[in-house]
């Protein structure tokens, strides 16, 4: 297993190598530069910002001296926050969008499984449907429109958690944004853990334990649960994912200084070294999670493990 | 066992529930301290006032920062961290009194070396600073900035602690209101010998303003709190400034409504009417210093040498429905290409400014026939502006008002700002474009420089001799009355050549909270949080 996890860490090299070439000479392409504005700035002023910034150096040489400075750690400076360089950003910007990730994850697993479990065992009911109902209006609203409604509806109106991010103290201010990015994910997961659940109900191992008298609470919690859970824990990288984006569109509702933030910005600024910070490490997380999720099948499901 | 697993569980709840509550509270500061909650756009690109740029930059170094001069909060020039100046006879010799109680945020005192050093900081190749030219008029600074000459020889000088001397190269009448740009700010030499690039940082920053940086949280609030050793510390009656980051006008918007700050940086356009009706005591909407344009490319056909076509355009713009109809935010419709407010100045009008739209349309379809263009032959062009809702609505109108009175075709092409400006500076598909151009300081000068030929902000490509001219003799000319009519009368020239299509001035546009005492209206938009106070909402003013 260990050599497994090893083996497919050094095959991610290659991957992260490609990514940050193709990502370098993509930012590089988009017309416009860091510095362009509606001001145009005359010459000389402008040759020397270029060369503060190595702008004016050609091109292979300013990835050589991108790509040395980051084997040895360093993400360089941001250009559009000059007073910053991209792994201070990073630094700062990443503990927020893990809390908010995680939690929203959590939720969307804890609401979605619970809600999708009662759904199964009350197949074709009122509840079903009516579950059902708000899972398909979950999935179907997109996250720019739940968020600002709740911040109109619990926020400006009620007034009973705060509107914004900067000067609220506490966690309070964590909610909006973790249930505005975490409902269309529980409405995903009940989908999924209702069909999944459904399917392992009727399966014969869970008629001997209702045949040998085993509670119904008994039978889903150490039975049927945990095959119920296959499609959903491989839905968790699409989700992680998912919230990754969704979390672009909340940050920037909530003003919350966030990665995803500074990656729409970065890339509308052109603001290289943040962008390409930002890929890189977008980049090395999703080869870790993918690592993670085939791992995490392994313990799960013993018919991987053994083959 | 198992029940005391359960009632652990539920305690472990009620005790987490009852922690995040508790921290959820605002409104942590004591009841003492006045902390003003202000909105702002964008963060700063930099803080060191050499490297910024923004308006965003600007607001906050105009908290923590003073240049010689300043502002009131209705927009009157004053001395700050001068007390005094005179100025020489032939415009060319400013001597500038500093004032001996002007103090760094450390209690060192603000000296005339400090402001000589900044001032050779901002023009040295090496500082890479993108207002180098601000100063262009000083002594050497434009062959210091091209690397020609070395920043000790600049014309600046600090005779004694307390003087400090400048040497133009040209009469700059609006010297004076350079020294309130940001730009012109002192740094503290020994703050950057001993941090470098790092001397921005909170905890590092000496400032020598009303406030000092005490934390900033990139993308979400710099915190400001009162600079004990400023000179006039005791009229700042605010003790603490948040510059709340907030780039989305409906998310400042609804921080507003929710009394998480006193005033915004902007009103999103879809709520304004809305609002007037709601709170019209709290909105702000106040003559700006910009003006929102369409230019022409003149090197290229179909309107190189086309003044007569240019005018046409320019005639059937319907300006009044843009700003009543489209951008509907109290913006006044562009006659003039420097826009009114604009001290010790008399706008130009375009020669149809008079006439009724109908008129205009009349003539400017006779003036399109004699082009050469008609039904059979109609004139087709793009018309590009950068991806935003007004610039597109706008575009809309424009292009259905030129349609309609011209059977003009205009082609619509939206590109991102960055694309837009780089088509621009190339000048070679671009045909008619959006743009627009915000005023450095309170003089027509920095509206009029920018279309003079070689300017590197003369994205229309003008090429005028005569305005040229003009422009070159109102920068030799020390009577201010003169120089005025100098530069009338450049106006006058280029509203006759229409390089570009002056659409609607700008406004300023601020929600400003009833607990908000010493707010002042003013064009450069400039509100300095030291002129400002709080009092309770319901307390009378």
């Amino acid at each position: 297993m260990l050599r497994y996890a090893l083996l497919r860490l050094l095959g991610a090299i290659p991957t992260l190598l490609l990514v940050i070439v193709l990502a370098f000479l993509m930012v590089h392409a988009a017309p416009g530069g860091p510095f362009d504005a509606e001001r145009v700035l005359p010459a000389d002023i402008e040759a020397n910002i270029a060369a503060a910034y190595h702008l004016d150096e050609p091109l292979p040489q300013q990835f050589f001296r991108y790509i040395s400075g980051v084997l040895q750690g360093d993400l360089g400076p941001s250009y559009r926050y000059r007073d910053h360089t991209v792994s201070e950003l990073i630094g700062a910007a990443l503990p927020l969008s893990l809390k908010l990730g995680a939690a929203a994850m959590l939720l969307a697993v804890i609401v979605g499984v619970t809600a999708g479990s009662i759904a199964a065992l009350r197949h074709n009911s009122f509840v079903d449907r009516l579950l059902m109902a708000f899972a398909m209006t979950g999935i179907s609203i997109p996250v720019f429109v739940i968020a600002p409604l709740l911040v109109l509806l619990l926020a400006v109106k009620a007034q009973w958690l705060p509107a914004g991010w900067s000067g609220n103290e506490g966690a309070l201010r964590y909610l909006l944004p973790v249930i505005a990015l975490a409902l269309p994910q529980i409405a995903y997961i009940a989908r999924l853990t209702r069909a999944s659940m459904i399917d392992v109900l009727a399966s014969d191992f869970i008629r001997t334990a209702r045949a040998q008298g085993l509670r119904t609470s008994t039978i889903i919690r150490y039975h049927a649960l945990k095959p119920a859970m296959l499609p959903v824990l491989s839905y968790m990288g699409p989700a992680v994912a998912a919230i990754l984006t969704g979390s672009v569109v909340v940050e920037e509702i909530f003003g919350i200084p966030g990665v995803g933030q500074f990656f729409v910005r970065g890339a509308l600024n052109r603001d290289y070294t943040l962008v390409l910070g930002i890929v890189i490490f977008y980049a090395s997380l999703v080869v870790l999670l993918n690592l993670v999720v085939d791992l995490l099948y392994a313990v799960i499901d013993p018919r991987i493990r053994h083959r | 066992m198992l029940r005391h697993m359960k009632s652990l569980r539920i305690l472990l709840l009620v005790v987490v529930a009852a922690t995040l509550w508790s921290c959820g509270k605002p409104g942590n500061d004591s009841p003492q301290v006045s902390t003003l909650n202000r909105g702002l756009a964008s963060d700063p690109e930099s803080l060191d006032p050499h490297k910024m740029r923004s308006v965003q930059a600007g607001d906050v170094l105009r908290d923590i920062g003073e240049g010689l001069a300043g502002y009131t909060a209705t927009g009157e020039l004053v001395a700050a961290a001068a007390e005094s100046w005179t100025v020489s006879e032939d415009g060319l010799t400013y001597t500038f009194k500093l004032r001996a109680a002007a103090r760094w945020s450390n209690g060192d005192a603000v000296t005339a070396e400090h402001f000589a050093f900044s001032l050779r900081r901002l023009v040295d190749p090496a500082t890479a600073s993108f207002n180098a030219h601000l100063i262009a008029g000083v002594l050497n600074a434009t062959a210091i900035a091209a690397g020609e000459l070395d920043p000790a020889m600049l014309g600046v000088d600090a005779t004694d602690e307390h003087t400090l001397v400048v040497t133009l190269s040209q009469p700059t009448p609006y010297f004076l209101a350079l020294l309130t740009y940001p730009s012109t700010f002192p740094v503290h030499p020994e703050a950057i010998a001993a941090h470098g690039d790092a001397f921005t940082r909170p905890g590092v920053l000496l400032s020598n303003g009303a406030y000092k940086l005490d934390a900033w949280e990139p993308g979400s609030m710099l915190r400001l709190s009162r600079n004990e050793h400023y000179w006039n510390n005791a009229q700042t009656a605010i003790d603490a400034v948040n510059h709340h980051v907030l780039v989305q006008e409906v998310t400042e918007l609804n921080r507003y409504r929710a009394g998480e700050i006193h005033l915004t940086s902007a009103i999103p356009p879809d709520s304004f009417q809305q609002l007037r009706k709601e709170r019209p005591e709290e909105m702000h909407v106040a003559p700006y210093l910009g003006v929102y344009y369409y230019g022409f490319n003149l090197s290229k056909p179909p309107f190189k040498d086309q003044p007569e076509l240019r005018k046409a355009l320019s005639m059937a713009v319907d300006r009044d429905v843009l700003v009543s109809s489209i951008t509907g935010r109290g913006e006044a419709a562009a006659y003039s290409w420097v826009p009114p407010g604009v001290d010790n100045y008399a706008p130009r009008q375009l020669a149809f400014a008079g006439q009724s739209q109908k008129e205009r349309n009349a003539l400017a379809r006779r003036l399109i026939t004699e082009a050469g263009y008609g039904p059979d032959n109609p004139l087709t062009f793009e018309l590009r502006y950068n991806t935003s809702d007004t610039h597109q609505r706008i575009a809309l109108a424009v292009q259905s008002m030129w349609r309609e009175a011209l059977g003009v075709e205009a082609t619509l092409v939206n590109e991102e700002l960055q694309v837009l400006l780089a088509n621009m500076r190339e000048a070679e598909v671009t045909q008619v474009f959006r743009s627009s151009w915000i005023g450095d300081y309170n003089d027509a000068h920095t509206f009029l420089s920018i279309l003079q030929t070689g300017n590197p902000s003369n994205t229309p490509l003008y090429a005028s001799d005569e305005y040229d001219d003009l422009m070159r003799r109102a920068g030799e000319q020390i009577d201010p009355m003169r120089r005025r009519l100098y530069l009338e009368e450049a106006e006058r020239i280029l509203l006759t050549d229409h390089p570009v299509i002056p659409l609607y001035f700008y406004v300023s546009k601020h929600l400003v909270s009833p607990e908000v005492r010493g707010w002042g209206d003013n064009v450069l938009d400039y509100h300095y949080s030291q002129h400002l106070s709080l009092a309770p909402a319901d307390a009378n003013p």
